[in-house]
């Protein structure tokens, strides 16, 4: 019962992690239509950033936080400009392939750059953690959980009540007449783009003292969020979170009681019995094309 | 669905068309020399090498170019299947010592397996999905080759692969490998003029439209699928005893990746696309040696030439070759005119063509079609209006099966067809026509008219030879007065023209039943005269049509029987002019006072 207690803590905070990357997921689908396979890799070189300036510079942990969302930010539109925007008017298929040769190029170039030694961040806090009754909270996991709940709160309130929110609903539902109600659907795409890598980023950086940071992190989070959404319901804001969360928790129970080397294969496992028997999601509804 | 075979013997074929091992004599001859030079020739080992990673990475990537170039599925686990096939010759004639060509064969139907589970879980839901799933699946084989030290070796890898016994010499081996290389090679560069390939091409341009003419669009996509697992399995076999050792690093994510850039890098529709692409990837490394020293260099310079390649050279190496040599090439013959187009309505049921009872659609809490009923009678033509919004699109959308009824039944001459996906309910004799005109782009107007000439259960066609489908196309592209231009491609037509071929799509399929959808919306005023023409010549043959249009001089004339909708439900139902001058009909299109 205690493991139990301490692996579903684990849990939930590797799913945050899943969760915050979904639903940058979530956010460029729905303004796009385009599922961005790069998505992961925001998250791992925003890592890389933070081993750049908080490891490597020595420079202060908040002030290197701070950069590395703002190099995310710079990425994001520099993403849109060469990889999306050029593209826009073609079918999903070239779209999705440039995604992904985004992807390797991005993974390969840290790697290049860095070399394959896997490089070690650490956590924000000195106090490693507390022990509340037979729990140990680990203060990196506690951190990730908080940040993921303000985040979710921070989300809700900027699409639902700002105006900016509102114009990138609008964008998302129908381009054609958020233009002719004077929105600019350029500006609101590359609005979307910067917060989707700056959500990554901020999953990277606060999962990076957790794992090792590495070249593989990041398509090994996009292939979990990923499933996360499809678990939750394709497009759907509320599905992205509840599917990352409870992905991490099979995950992490998975790993505890069946096998460790394959705890990478559960969420495909999850992945293929929802897209068999409920490929709809837990949220999701089935949509015809029309004719 | 197989329609009952007929003792009528098939009249013709054309004197003109040579037989097809004919006509392709002198690709087998090139193929032989090429085989014979591999078989004869020294060379030393680097060189032997790299060919023969050419000759196997090729049919890989031929596989690819099934599924991505013809079909329009995404395949990101090339590589998995090429390491499926390499793993089942590596293991069995290394540990269990069993026949090579055992394994070989076990290897590809492994590949198949594993291809057609994966196609058959994801392919009904759209194209990011396959893409995750490939990428998943690929990670999850990466996983496996790792970890079951017992099976696999682990990290280590498989050494001591063997060879049959008749091409032990590494020469001979290569000769083989490259005589395979140029039998898949024919395969798939003949199957896009097949029926397979045809279909193939269809669910790439337009899945709905390849649905309502007859196309069985999920089998067809893993079909496409499975069919590029098992090239990917059967390169990794003859991979396998080419180099005699294999370890989980060659079937990487990365490797995957590679067989995708070379793909699109030669040209994703044709094989020969796949050649160039593959043989430059191969070559490139190999001048550039030096960027191998920095690891990472090479696979971030083919995630870089992804990118520019899908914005600026989309059809690769070989797409651009034809385009800028197209006009010095002969421009293709115009084939003779079909005799004139024949058109024989199969009638099984009684006097009704079309039975609906009850029919009801909700979309959520909308109800767009609500407990409507509609007969359709044998001959003639029947017109089902109303004002916009009031449901006639729904309608014709859950009687060819895009939509699933919410309520009600659907007889179609005598078979309930209720139940029926789209592509079933066009070989029960149903053909359509869009509102927003769906024709297959990228083909012309002779192959979309063929692919509706095709539709299963057509008996106009015999057995379907390329030849009698080739006729029966030109006799229905001549019947709409286009038979002159069959074989330019769709986007040369003007839009009137395209409805025309739509509707020559689907008289080619001989269909029971008819169903036009807004025909007339968007042509010109001579265009309609026309159309009108074309729906009484129809007409006269005896194939019953059903027809949806806002333009009320074309309906009133046209049609002999009228449906009206509105809000979803029937207002009124009769004989034309009764129907128009019907107090209700009159309010629903100018309101009361």
């Amino acid at each position: 019962m205690d493991l139990a207690l301490q692996l579903l803590f684990t849990g939930i905070g590797i799913g945050a992690v899943y969760a915050l990357v979904a639903l940058g997921f979530v956010l460029i689908f729905r303004a796009t239509n385009v599922v961005n396979f790069a998505q992961g890799e925001f998250s791992m070189v925003a890592a890389y950033l933070m081993v750049v300036f908080a490891v490597d510079l020595g420079w202060p942990y908040w002030l290197s936080f701070l950069l590395a969302l703002a190099g995310m930010a710079l990425l994001g539109a520099i993403f849109n400009l060469g990889v999306y925007y050029p593209l826009r008017h073609r079918t999903f298929l070239p779209v999705i392939i440039a995604t992904i040769g985004a992807s390797i190029l991005l993974a390969n170039s840290v790697l290049a750059i860095y070399g394959p030694q896997p490089q070690v961040l650490e956590g924000w806090f000195e106090t490693p953690g507390i022990q509340l009754g037979p729990v140990y909270l680990d203060s990196q996991y506690l951190l990730i959980i908080a940040v993921t709940m303000i985040l979710v709160v921070f989300n809700y309130w900027f699409f639902e009540h700002t105006m900016l929110g509102k114009k990138l609903q609008a964008t998302s539902q129908d381009k054609e007449m958020a233009s002719l109600l004077g929105i600019s659907v350029s500006t609101m795409i590359m609005i979307t783009f910067i917060y989707s890598a700056v959500l990554g980023g901020l999953a990277g950086i606060l999962v990076a003292p957790i794992l090792f940071v590495s070249i593989q992190m990041g398509s090994t989070i996009a292939l979990k969020a990923f499933a996360a959404t499809i678990i939750g319901g394709f497009g759907d804001v509320a599905g992205a979170i509840i599917g990352g969360l409870a992905l991490g928790i099979i995950e992490t129970f998975g790993a505890a009681y069946i096998s460790v080397p394959y705890k990478d294969g559960f969420a495909f496992l999850v992945l293929v019995l929802f897209l068999v028997f409920r490929p709809q999601g837990i949220f999701g509804e089935r949509v015809a094309e029309k004719a | 669905m197989s329609a009952p075979s007929e003792n009528m013997p098939i009249a013709v074929t054309a004197p003109h068309t040579k037989p097809l091992l004919l006509r392709h004599l002198p690709y087998f001859i090139g193929a032989a020399v090429v085989v014979t030079l591999a078989a004869t020739m020294q060379f030393d080992g680097y060189i032997h090498n790299i060919l023969m990673q050419a000759v196997t990475f090729a049919i890989a990537v031929f596989g690819l170019s099934v599924v991505l170039g013809l079909c329009g599925q995404i395949n990101l686990a090339q590589a998995a299947f090429f390491g499926l096939g390499a793993y089942a010759v590596g293991i069995g004639t290394s540990d269990y010592h069993i026949s090579y060509w055992l394994c070989l064969a076990g290897g590809c139907v492994i590949a198949l397996m594993a291809g057609a589970l994966l196609g058959m879980s994801t392919l009904r839901l759209g194209g990011h999905y396959l893409a995750m799933v490939t990428i998943s699946f690929q990670q999850i084989v990466t996983l496996v080759m790792i970890n079951t030290i017992w099976l696999t070796h682990g990290p280590d890898g498989v050494s001591n692969i063997g060879r049959p016994a008749l091409f032990q010499s590494a020469q001979a081996y290569l000769a083989f490998c490259v005589a395979m290389l140029a039998i898949v090679g024919y395969v798939v560069w003949h199957l896009s003029d097949t029926h397979l390939g045809r279909a193939m091409r269809a669910v790439r341009d337009n899945e709905l439209a390849a649905g309502v003419v007859g196309i069985d669009v999920f089998r067809t996509k893993v079909s496409a699928f499975a069919l590029s697992a098992v090239l990917g399995g059967l390169a990794g076999g003859l991979f396998a005893g080419g180099f005699a050792y294999v370890s989980p690093d060659q079937f990487s994510f990365a490797e995957s990746v590679v067989f995708l850039t070379m793909s699109l890098l030669g040209g994703v529709a044709s094989p020969i696309g796949s050649a160039i692409g593959t043989g430059l990837l191969i070559l490139i490394p190999e001048w550039l040696r030096f960027l191998k020293s920095v690891p990472g260099l090479y696979l971030a310079l083919y995630g870089l030439s992804v990118i520019l390649i899908i914005r600026y050279m989309p059809d690769g190496i070989w797409g651009f070759v034809n385009i800028a040599t197209e006009r010095w090439r002969a421009k293709a013959r115009v084939r003779a005119a079909g005799p004139a187009l024949h058109l024989a309505p199969a009638s099984v049921g009684g006097a009704m063509v079309l039975e609906v009872k009850g029919l009801a659609k909700y979309f959520g809490g909308l109800k767009a079609v609500d407990d409507v009923d509609i007969e359709v009678r044998r001959g003639g033509v029947h017109a089902l209006i109303g004002p916009n919004g009031s449901g006639k699109t729904t309608t014709l959308n859950v009687l060819s099966g895009l939509y699933k009824a919410t309520a009600g039944r659907v007889v179609l001459d005598g078979t309930d067809v209720t139940d029926m996906p789209p592509h079933q309910r066009a070989a029960a004799g149903l053909g359509r026509t869009f509102q927003n005109i769906r024709l297959f782009r990228s083909m012309t107007a002779l192959e979309n008219v063929m692919i509706g000439a095709e539709r299963p259960g057509n008996k106009l066609i015999g057995k379907g030879g390329e030849d009698a489908l080739n006729e029966r196309a030109m006799s229905a592209l001549t019947f709409v007065g286009l038979g002159s231009r069959a074989n330019e491609l769709i986007s040369s037509f003007s839009y009137g023209h395209q409805r025309l071929i739509e509707i020559a799509r689907a008289l080619a399929a001989n269909p029971t039943l008819l169903l036009l959808d807004e025909p007339a919306a968007g042509l010109n005023s001579s265009e309609k005269l026309a159309l009108h023409e074309l729906l009484k010549r129809i007409a006269a043959q005896g194939l019953t049509i059903l027809i949806i249009d806002h333009d009320m001089t074309l309906v009133s004339e046209a049609a002999q029987h009228i449906t009206v909708l509105n809000f979803g439900r029937r207002i009124a139902d009769g004989e034309s002019m009764a129907v128009l001058r019907h107090p209700d009909v009159v309010s629903a299109y100018l309101g009361t006072e």
